[in-house]
């Protein structure tokens, strides 16, 4: 099982490489097109901003990459801001289209609330999935981030988190899912998560 | 609900921790990745290394200390202590420290936060202030370890962190630090009041009554505590317990 991490120079994927590695999965970062264009599961991550995300997963070409292998039926793992891409657009700094796998938009956090949530928050499971094959329902794992993503089709959303209102935190749709939270950060519930997703 | 954290602070030096907390059980103590790693067990929601090394070669030891910690250990951990520069922050952080926390060089510098939140994003900017009451009234800015005054007002520091891109709030009130006489509640408070973005309160636990009122009338998001977890007299378990038997979100 080749499962390949995105590297597109944004943030640190050493650590999702290493969960990976701690569930039995062999993982690797990689921005070489052949590799990416080869392995057997893409994961996506992202981190910071939207539009930053986007423009470098487009100055590599990756974006187009990433489309044409979903639509052949790769399973594909968008990982936080990596989740948000998945998406149709992002309402952050006025609005950025995304890589349009799933129809929605990202959407700010409004209200009375600390922003960016940052910690532990619950996973309330919508519908049986295979990425919560063995993870308890109301399980927690770790989230930072100001925008949230806002399914236009309600049955894409797997799972539910509070904060203000219930919100998607885990989308699956065919060969693509998302999570909100960082999984590589959220202990034993993220890595089974990750080995879920490996099929392993 | 999103749960309250409670962060274990560890002090390392040359790569050592040398406060952290005293596990019978652990043959070494001072590894970083042992006493993480129980952290992790008692149920830390996430984990601060203060780095205290004064050597030359004190980027490649952080570096070293952090990609061992990030291989091993699945719940997020932010290092602080020295970090001057974007390149002394690059270089943790792609050894996998989930966040930094920026204290003097911010104040002498405060465009240091926006060119990190840029660069890396604000998620792991965490801007530290160590604040001390003034006789006529509110809280001033210290740096230097509490050595040097600043002269600033806290309050107003936080909230400039805050526009400055900084993603959270470290608040350490050195009135309370060391005392165990509880947080103090009124400058958190006041703090997290001002600012929409999450406040750590750090100083002065000494019970989990302290916890709570940080986590409550505080405003905190996030309580932090060092000596206390290091000499055992509290587990993260211990609190835990009580504040989920106050009602309050835990994981």
């Amino acid at each position: 099982m080749s499962i390949a991490i995105i590297d597109y120079g944004v943030g640190n994927l050493r650590s999702v490489e290493k969960a990976f590695e701690a569930t039995g999965c062999e993982a690797s970062i990689s921005s070489d097109e052949s590799f990416l264009r080869r392995a057997e599961r893409l994961v996506l991550p992202g981190v910071g901003a939207f539009a930053a995300c986007m423009r470098a997963l487009q100055e590599r070409g990756f974006d187009r990459l990433v489309r044409e292998r979903a639509s052949a039926g790769t399973p594909v793992m968008g990982v936080c801001v990596g989740m948000q891409l998945l998406f149709e657009e992002s309402e952050e700094f006025g609005a950025t289209r995304g890589l349009g796998l799933l129809k929605g938009r990202v959407r700010k956090f409004e209200g009375d609330l600390v922003v960016p949530q940052v910690g532990w928050n619950r996973i309330h499971q919508k519908r049986p999935h295979a990425l919560f094959e063995g993870i308890g329902n109301g399980a927690f794992c770790y989230f930072v981030h100001s925008f949230y993503c806002e399914p236009k089709d309600g049955g894409v959303v797997a799972g539910e988190t509070e904060y203000g209102q219930r919100y998607a935190s885990v989308v699956a749709q065919g060969n693509v899912c998302g999570v909100q939270f960082h999984p590589e950060k959220s202990q034993d519930v993220g890595l089974r998560m990750l080995k879920n997703f490996a099929g392993a | 609900m999103l749960a309250k954290r409670i962060i274990p602070c560890l002090d390392v030096d040359n790569g050592r921790v040398v406060k952290g907390i005293r596990f019978v059980s652990l043959t070494d103590a001072g590894d970083p990745v042992a006493q993480a790693k129980r952290y992790d067990l008692e149920g830390a929601d996430e984990l601060t290394f203060l780095d205290i090394t004064a050597s030359s070669d004190r980027r490649d030891i952080v570096a070293e200390l952090v990609r061992r910690v990030a291989d091993e250990v699945f719940i997020p951990f932010t290092v602080g202590g020295g970090l001057r520069s974007v390149e002394d922050i690059r270089a943790v952080l792609r050894s996998g420290a989930d966040k930094i926390t920026l204290n003097t060089a911010a104040v002498e510098d405060p465009d240091l936060i926006s060119a990190c939140a840029e660069t890396f994003g604000s998620q792991c900017v965490v801007v530290a202030i160590d604040a001390r009451r003034r006789e006529q009234g509110g809280w001033e800015v210290y740096t230097h370890g509490g050595r040097h005054a600043v002269g600033w007002d806290a309050i107003e520091w936080a909230m400039r962190a805050e526009s400055l891109g900084a993603g959270e709030i470290l608040l350490t009130s050195m009135d309370c630090d060391g005392t165990r006489n509880g947080y103090d509640i009124e400058l958190t408070r006041a703090v997290s009041t001002s600012v929409r973005i999450p406040v750590i309160a750090s100083g002065g636990a000494g019970k989990v009554e302290h916890f709570f009122d940080a986590l409550t009338a505080g405003g905190a998001s996030a309580v932090l505590a060092a000596s206390l977890f290091h000499f055992g007299e509290l587990s993260i378990g211990e609190v835990k317990n009580y504040l989920r038997g106050r009602g309050l979100e835990v994981r």
